[in-house]
C-alpha cells in the first residue's frame, strides 16, 4: 500500500485526521445553516411517519407489552431506529453529489487525511439525525408518548438510535462511493432500507407475522435495537415480559453496531482512496 | 548530459488503461521549473488521465512520474503539500461563501486558522472577488466560480499547479480574463501544467507544448515550432461553382511549394502559405480573377488544432469543441474535409 508512515508519527496523523474531520464536518453542517429548508424537509418525513403510524395503527394493534400504555409507547422506540436508518441514506447521496461536482477530487489532491471526507460527512449526518430524533420526541409527546423510566434512560435511548444511524451512514457511504450515480444511489437505498426496517419489531410485534418472516425479523438487528430502546423507554416490566436483561440487549446492540463499523469503515475508505 | 536543475515534472513511460481502453499509452514528459507546459489534444486524448496521475488521484499501471522531487505513487502524501489542482468543473462548495471555500481549503492544507483566513482574503483580492467574499458560491456566475476554483488551488501556495482545461465552458470574455490571471500566476515562479483543446490557448499561455492523442505524445515543442511543422498560415478558398474547382486549383497550385489540398465535393481549396500569407493571398486573387473564377469565400488564418492534428495524424480531431476565437470558416472546413480521406 501507499501511505508511508514517514516523518509523521501515528499520534500526529491521528491529530490531523481529527482536525481535517472537524473542518469537513463544519462544512457539511453549514449546508443546513445556508439552506434551512433542507433540515425542515429531512425532519418532516419522520414526523409524518410518527403521526401516520400513531393514528392509523393504534386501534389495530392488540397485545401491547407491559409498560406500554398505548401503541404510541410501543411505536416511538421502533420509529426512532427506522428514522435514523432512513436518515443515514443521506450520507451516500451527499457523497455522490460531492463526487459529481468534482469537489472530492479537490479533497483527494490535498494533504488531507484520507478518512476525513467520510468522517466529516457521517458526523454531520449524525448531528442531523440527532435533531430529527429530538423533533420526533417532541411530536411524540404531543400525541401521548411518554418515556417511562427517567431522563437518563431517555437519553440512552436517543443516543443508541443516533449511533445506529451513524453505523448505517458508513454502509450508505460505501454504497454512494461504489455506485456514484446520484439517482441510482437514491433508488438503491430504498431497496434494502424498507425490508430491513419493516420486517422487524419496529412497528408491530413479530408474533403476528407469518412464520418464515418471523425467522428473519427475530434475527434482524433492527429488532434487537428496537427492543433495546424499549428496554430504556418502557422500563423493567417490558424486559421481564420479553425475558431479557438490559445488559444483554445493550451488548448485542453494540456488537451489531461494532460489526457494521468494522466492515464498512475500512471498506468505504478503501473505495474513497480509489475513486 | 549534466544539468543545473532537475525538471519539476518527470514522466517516464506512464501507462493507464480503463478496462480495454488505453487512456494513457506510454507518455514521457519533462517540465522545467518555473515554466508553463501545455498538454494539447482533443477530448479523450488522455489529458485528464495524465493530470489525475500527476496529482495522485490515480495510480499508473506502468511507468514512473516525479513531481517536485516526489514520486507520485510512493511519496503521494508528501507530494500533496506541493501541488494545486483546478479541474474541469468548478469544484467549489455552493453552500459556502467564497471566503469560507478558500478558508476550508487552506485548513485542509493544514495551515493555521489565522493564516488560512489571511490567504483566503489575499486570493479573493487578487481574483477580484472581494465584493462577493461573503456571498455563497451558489450566487456566483460561471466565470466567478472558475476564478474561485482557481483561487482554491492557490491557497496552499503550491510549487506546481495543474489546471485541467481551465477555460472550458467559459464565454470568450471570461476566457480572456482567465488567460490574464494565468499569465499573472506564472510571474511568481510557479511551475504550471495546463491542458487544453485549443492551440491558440496553448500558444498564448505556454512555453512548451506536447500534443497528445490516443494516449501518446505525437509532437512536442514550442508553439512556434509546432506551427512551423505544419507550415505557418493557411489560405482557404471556396467556390460555389464546383465545376470550376479544377481551374481554380490549376491557377493557384504553383504559388506554394507544398501544393494545395483540393476538395471537389465542397469546392474548397486549402494552401499552407507559411509566413507569406498576405503576398500569396494577393497573388491568388489576381490569378483567379484573370482565370475568370468567382469565389464564394476566402480566408487567411493561423493554424488551429484541427490543422495541427491533420498535419500530424492525417485525420480530423473528433469531438472537438469550437474554440472561442480562431478566425476563418471553421465549421465549413471541418465538414468539408470529412469526405476526403487521409491526404
Amino acid at each position: 500500500m501507499s501511505a508511508p508512515f514517514s516523518s509523521d508519527g501515528l499520534v500526529e496523523r491521528a491529530r490531523w485526521a481529527l482536525h481535517d474531520g472537524t473542518v469537513l464536518t463544519r462544512r457539511n453542517l453549514l449546508r443546513y445553516v445556508r439552506i434551512p429548508t433542507l433540515l425542515v424537509f429531512s425532519t418532516i418525513q419522520p414526523l409524518m411517519f410518527v403521526l401516520l403510524f400513531r393514528y392509523v395503527f393504534s386501534g389495530n394493534i392488540a397485545n401491547l407489552p407491559p409498560g406500554a400504555h398505548a401503541y404510541v409507547d410501543y411505536l416511538m422506540p421502533g420509529i426512532f431506529v427506522q428514522a435514523a436508518i432512513f436518515g443515514a441514506t443521506q450520507t451516500g447521496i451527499g457523497l455522490a453529489e460531492d463526487l459529481n461536482v468534482g469537489i472530492i477530487d479537490r479533497f483527494r489532491s490535498l494533504p488531507t487525511a484520507r478518512s476525513a471526507v467520510l468522517a466529516g460527512r457521517t458526523t454531520a449526518d449524525l448531528c442531523r439525525n440527532l435533531i430529527v430524533v429530538i423533533s420526533m420526541t417532541v411530536v411524540g409527546y404531543l400525541v401521548g408518548f411518554r418515556f417511562q423510566d427517567g431522563s437518563i434512560k431517555a437519553a440512552l435511548a436517543i443516543g443508541l438510535a443516533v449511533l445506529v444511524g451513524f453505523a448505517f451512514s458508513w454502509i450508505s457511504a460505501t454504497l454512494g462511493l461504489a455506485i456514484k450515480n446520484l439517482e441510482s444511489v437514491q433508488a438503491a437505498s430504498f431497496v434494502w432500507v424498507f425490508p430491513l426496517t419493516f420486517a422487524s419489531s419496529a412497528f408491530v410485534p413479530i408474533e403476528g407475522m407469518p412464520g418464515w418472516l418471523q425467522v428473519f425479523a427475530r434475527n434482524n438487528p433492527v429488532t434487537i435495537w428496537a427492543n433495546t430502546l424499549r428496554g430504556f423507554t418502557l422500563g423493567p416490566k417490558y424486559l421481564v415480559f420479553i425475558n431479557e436483561s438490559i445488559g444483554a440487549l445493550v451488548l448485542r446492540s453494540g456488537l451489531w453496531i461494532g460489526l457494521i463499523l468494522a466492515l464498512f469503515v475500512p471498506l468505504s475508505i478503501r473505495l474513497y482512496r480509489r475513486t | 548530459m549534466p544539468r543545473m536543475t532537475e525538471p519539476t515534472i518527470i514522466v517516464e513511460g506512464i501507462k493507464k488503461r480503463f478496462g480495454g481502453v488505453r487512456a494513457v499509452d506510454g507518455v514521457d514528459l519533462e517540465v522545467e521549473p518555473a515554466s508553463v507546459f501545455g498538454l494539447l489534444g482533443p477530448n479523450g486524448a488522455g489529458k485528464t488521465t495524465m493530470v489525475r496521475i500527476l496529482t495522485t488521484l490515480l495510480s499508473p499501471d506502468e511507468g514512473h512520474a516525479r513531481v517536485a522531487g516526489h514520486d507520485v505513487v510512493r511519496d503521494a502524501e508528501r507530494l500533496r503539500h506541493e501541488i494545486g489542482l483546478a479541474g474541469q468543473t468548478a469544484a467549489v462548495d455552493e453552500n459556502l461563501t467564497g471566503f469560507e471555500n478558500l478558508e476550508m481549503v487552506g485548513r485542509l492544507y493544514h495551515l493555521p486558522r489565522a493564516e488560512a483566513r489571511k490567504r483566503a482574503g489575499q486570493v479573493l483580492e487578487r481574483f477580484s472577488l472581494t465584493d462577493a467574499a461573503n456571498r455563497t458560491a451558489r450566487t456566483y456566475s460561471g466565470g466567478m466560480r472558475r476564478r474561485l476554483d482557481l483561487g482554491a488551488s492557490l491557497v496552499g501556495r503550491p510549487q506546481v499547479l495543474f489546471l485541467d482545461e481551465p477555460t472550458i465552458g467559459l464565454d470568450p470574455r471570461s476566457r480572456l480574463g482567465m488567460w490574464d490571471l494565468i499569465r499573472e500566476l506564472v510571474k511568481d515562479g510557479t511551475t504550471l501544467l495546463l491542458t487544453t483543446q485549443y492551440l491558440e490557448e496553448a500558444d498564448v499561455l505556454t512555453d512548451r507544448i506536447a500534443v497528445i492523442d490516443l494516449g501518446t505524445v505525437i509532437a512536442a515543442g514550442t508553439a512556434d515550432e509546432l506551427k512551423t511543422q505544419i507550415g505557418g498560415e493557411v489560405l482557404e478558398l471556396r467556390l460555389s461553382d464546383r465545376a470550376r474547382v479544377p481551374d481554380a486549383a490549376g491557377a493557384v497550385i504553383g504559388l506554394v511549394p507544398g501544393g494545395a489540398k483540393v476538395d471537389n465535393n465542397t469546392g474548397e481549396i486549402t494552401l499552407p502559405v507559411g509566413a507569406d500569407g498576405p503576398a500569396i493571398l494577393t497573388e491568388a486573387i489576381r490569378r483567379l480573377d484573370s482565370a475568370g473564377v468567382t469565389l464564394s469565400g476566402i480566408a487567411l488564418h493561423r493554424p488551429t488544432l484541427d490543422d495541427v492534428f491533420l498535419a500530424l495524424t492525417g485525420r480530423e480531431t473528433e469531438g472537438l469543441e469550437t474554440a472561442a476565437a480562431p478566425a476563418g470558416s471553421r465549421h465549413g472546413r471541418r465538414h468539408g474535409r470529412r469526405g476526403d480521406g487521409d491526404t
